[in-house]
């Protein structure tokens, strides 16, 4: 009998060593006669624990974390391939870690754990259930499932997933598109990228459910270029499913995939933008009306969902609407997956019901900062998002609490800086970040962005700070109602954030250099 | 050979541009895609030259049926195509919020002072090329880069050398 082995092949345990350590488990067990499997999974998600390297036994699966490949000799001694404890790296069942423990894992439920290469892996943890489920049923009981199940947009919009594919299936055209939002360009979050790397048959999954149920046979599912490992994860797992038969004109759901890259442009992560790039256009965002319900990718009614959204389907159909929406709170049903990020302690994806508060997220299951200093703010929802104060901590993790504080909980993303922070700097990086992405179709997005950091510049100069503090203001309100889109809409959220808790970082007087 | 004036004026006019017509096509060929080809088409070309020659851009224009001022606005548009040739290694180091919040400012700027030249620039030997990434989606790993298209993450101020050591060969 084989010792089997789980390495996640993830992209960020790549970053920290996974596949030398990979190399160095295969070289150990050879040398020491040990037959081996090892088994490339996605992340678990626990990114301070990478590469956690993870051994089969019958009580289930023990962990060594954070090893590298020089450990692995002194590994092997300490019994790594009887998965025995004894070693300082040992850190006994997996599922027993309490980051891990107290999650609800709905959408994340297999990955890490199951070989996202393995078609055959998927089905035996209860994947395709959602499919089988949707077909059986029929198309207007999917779309009410969806609806009932109280799902919105994971991207950030939080519009009602099952309203956006009733009016596509309601919409005239013979031909219409799924269409998979996998621009995640959000900083701070890494939800897309783990699940597509870990789970890839899911979203699969997902969208030929979403295809059933609005009548469209064909599916994009548009990724970043820089998740390059997301991009080989999916295109294996659809080849896969070509082959068996799940998907193409003759699989049971008739519908067809394909993958397109981005081009390194975060304003494709708007979804009029990502139609245009798909067209082979610039990536500039479109007005709205007419919405993409009615008239999308190449003119047909398109549904256009962000990955989680689309990943949440299958659980719905094949457990009910009504299972799902047993989570959450208010309006925000289900769970959602929360990503930790920045300064710390326990980085990475945290899946749970709507409610959690931001403290909670932060202190408790985060464990306070990584570098050990205080926390002094936190942005929540990527680079468009809101920088919280601690005072705010007891905001619960809701799409309308969060809107009700002037923020957004946008794709999930937690960003925790310390007290190191300067504000300021924060703010003009916003406006510089706006300044560089902007697709500059609209004025207030174009020119706005890019006057934004001339004026933070001179406050930070010194100069006539209250004049220049009030045109901050007036251009921020400039931006949210004039712009387009949520690119220059939304980029008044960080800085006036900034500006209204943490006006102390504003008013110092003449710097001569941009703190670090 | 001859060259007729207008050819020669054009400057592309050598058996070169009918081999690089006939590269394009062979990727366009290659693509297995229907509708709105532009984008694959000027990846696969880079990822075959490494950049794209601008003489290729009237030979995509022309298979895809659109105005070579169309191509040139899709293009120049994206941040991650280059008309020139790279350089022989490339560092993307992420300057997004989440990396900053791990010290990633202090990296960029020892980095920099290492390598010799800012982001958006190539050394003069054209070995060395910094550029700046908004995001890799390592953020609970950083401060995090690419170098020649492999992940690193962790990175401290003395990074230079372990990015190099970790993604040689």
């Amino acid at each position: 009998m084989s010792v089997r082995i789980f390495i996640p092949g993830d992209m960020a345990a790549v970053a920290v060593g996974a596949d030398r350590v990979a190399e160095a488990v295969r070289r150990e067990a050879q040398a020491r006669g040990v037959p081996l499997v090892v088994v490339r999974t996605g992340s678990r998600g626990l990114f301070e624990l990478e590469p956690l390297l993870e051994v089969d036994t019958p009580a289930g699966r023990v962990g060594y974390a954070a090893v590298t490949a020089g450990m692995v000799a002194a590994l092997a001694d300490a019994g790594l391939f009887d998965a025995a404890p004894g070693h300082p790296a040992y850190v006994g069942r997996v599922e027993d870690l309490p980051f891990l423990k107290r999650q609800t894992r709905l959408t994340f439920a297999r990955c890490g754990i199951v070989d996202p290469a393995s078609i055959g892996d998927y089905r035996a943890h209860g994947g395709w259930r959602g499919l089988d489920a949707a077909l059986r049923s029929g198309p207007d009981e999917v779309v009410g499932a969806v609806k009932r199940s109280g799902l919105r947009g994971r991207g950030g919009a939080g519009f009602p997933t099952g309203l956006k594919w009733e009016t596509v299936r309601a919409a005239p055209g013979g031909r219409k598109f799924i269409v998979c939002n996998a621009d995640e360009g959000d900083s701070g979050t890494f939800a897309d990228r783990m699940l597509m790397e870990g789970d890839p048959f899911l979203l699969i999954e997902g969208m030929a459910i979403a295809g059933f149920a609005v009548g469209a046979e064909k599916g994009y599912v548009y990724i970043r270029s820089e998740y390059p490992f997301a991009i080989a994860a999916m295109q294996r797992a659809i080849d896969a499913c070509y082959a068996a038969g799940l998907l193409g004109a003759g699989s049971a759901a008739r519908f067809d995939l394909e993958i397109r890259v981005g081009a390194g442009a975060y304003v494709c992560g708007e979804e009029t933008a990502l139609l245009e790039s798909i067209e082979g256009k610039r990536g500039q965002v479109r007005a709205k009306p007419p919405l993409p319900a009615h008239q999308g990718l190449f003119g047909a009614p398109t549904v256009i969902n962000n990955v989680l959204s689309l990943a949440a389907v299958p659980f719905i159909l094949a457990e009910g609407a009504e299972a799902y929406a047993d989570f959450g709170m208010g309006r925000s049903r289900g769970t959602m997956p929360i990503q930790l990020a920045g300064d710390i302690q326990n980085g990475g994806l945290f899946e749970t019901a709507f409610g959690v508060t931001l403290g909670d997220l932060v202190d408790d299951i985060g464990g306070g900062t990584l570098s050990g200093r205080p926390v002094r703010a936190v942005q929540v929802g990527g680079p468009l998002g809101a920088y919280f104060p601690r005072r705010l901590f007891d905001t619960p993790f809701d799409y309308e609490a969060f809107a009700a504080r002037g923020g957004l909980i946008g794709h999930g993303g937690v960003v925790v800086f310390n007290d190191t922070v300067d504000l300021m700097q924060q703010a003009r990086f916003a406006f510089e970040f706006c300044a560089i992405e902007s697709c500059g179709k609209c004025t207030p997005c174009r020119l706005g962005s890019t006057r934004g950091v001339e004026v933070i510049d001179r406050i930070a100069a010194g100069e006539s700070a209250s004049a220049n503090l009030a045109l901050v203001e007036d251009l921020c309100e400039t931006m949210k109602l004039g712009s387009l889109c949520a690119l220059g809409g939304f980029t008044p959220y960080p800085v006036m954030s900034a500006l209204s808790h943490f006006p102390e970082d504003f008013r110092s007087a003449r710097r001569a250099e941009p703190a670090l | 050979m001859h060259f007729t004036s207008d050819r020669k004026a054009e400057g592309r006019g050598d058996a070169g541009s009918e081999s690089l017509e006939r590269a394009v096509a062979e990727l366009r060929g290659q693509l297995g895609t229907e509708r709105g080809e532009l984008l694959p088409l000027l990846h696969a070309v880079q990822a075959r030259f490494g950049y794209i020659p601008p003489p290729a851009v009237p030979h995509v224009a022309q298979l895809l049926n659109l105005t070579r001022a169309e191509v040139h606005g899709t293009l120049s548009f994206y941040h991650d195509f280059r008309t020139r040739p790279a350089a022989r290694r490339t560092i993307r180091l992420c300057q997004a919020e989440a990396c900053q919040a791990r010290g990633g400012r202090a990296v960029t700027m020892a980095v920099e002072d290492r390598v010799g030249v800012g982001l958006g620039a190539t050394t003069r030997d054209g070995e060395v090329a910094l550029e700046a990434v908004y995001c890799l989606g390592l953020c609970a790993s950083g401060p995090s880069a690419m170098v020649d298209g492999r992940p690193v993450g962790r990175l401290a101020p003395n990074a230079l050398e372990r990015l190099f050591d970790e993604t040689a060969g």
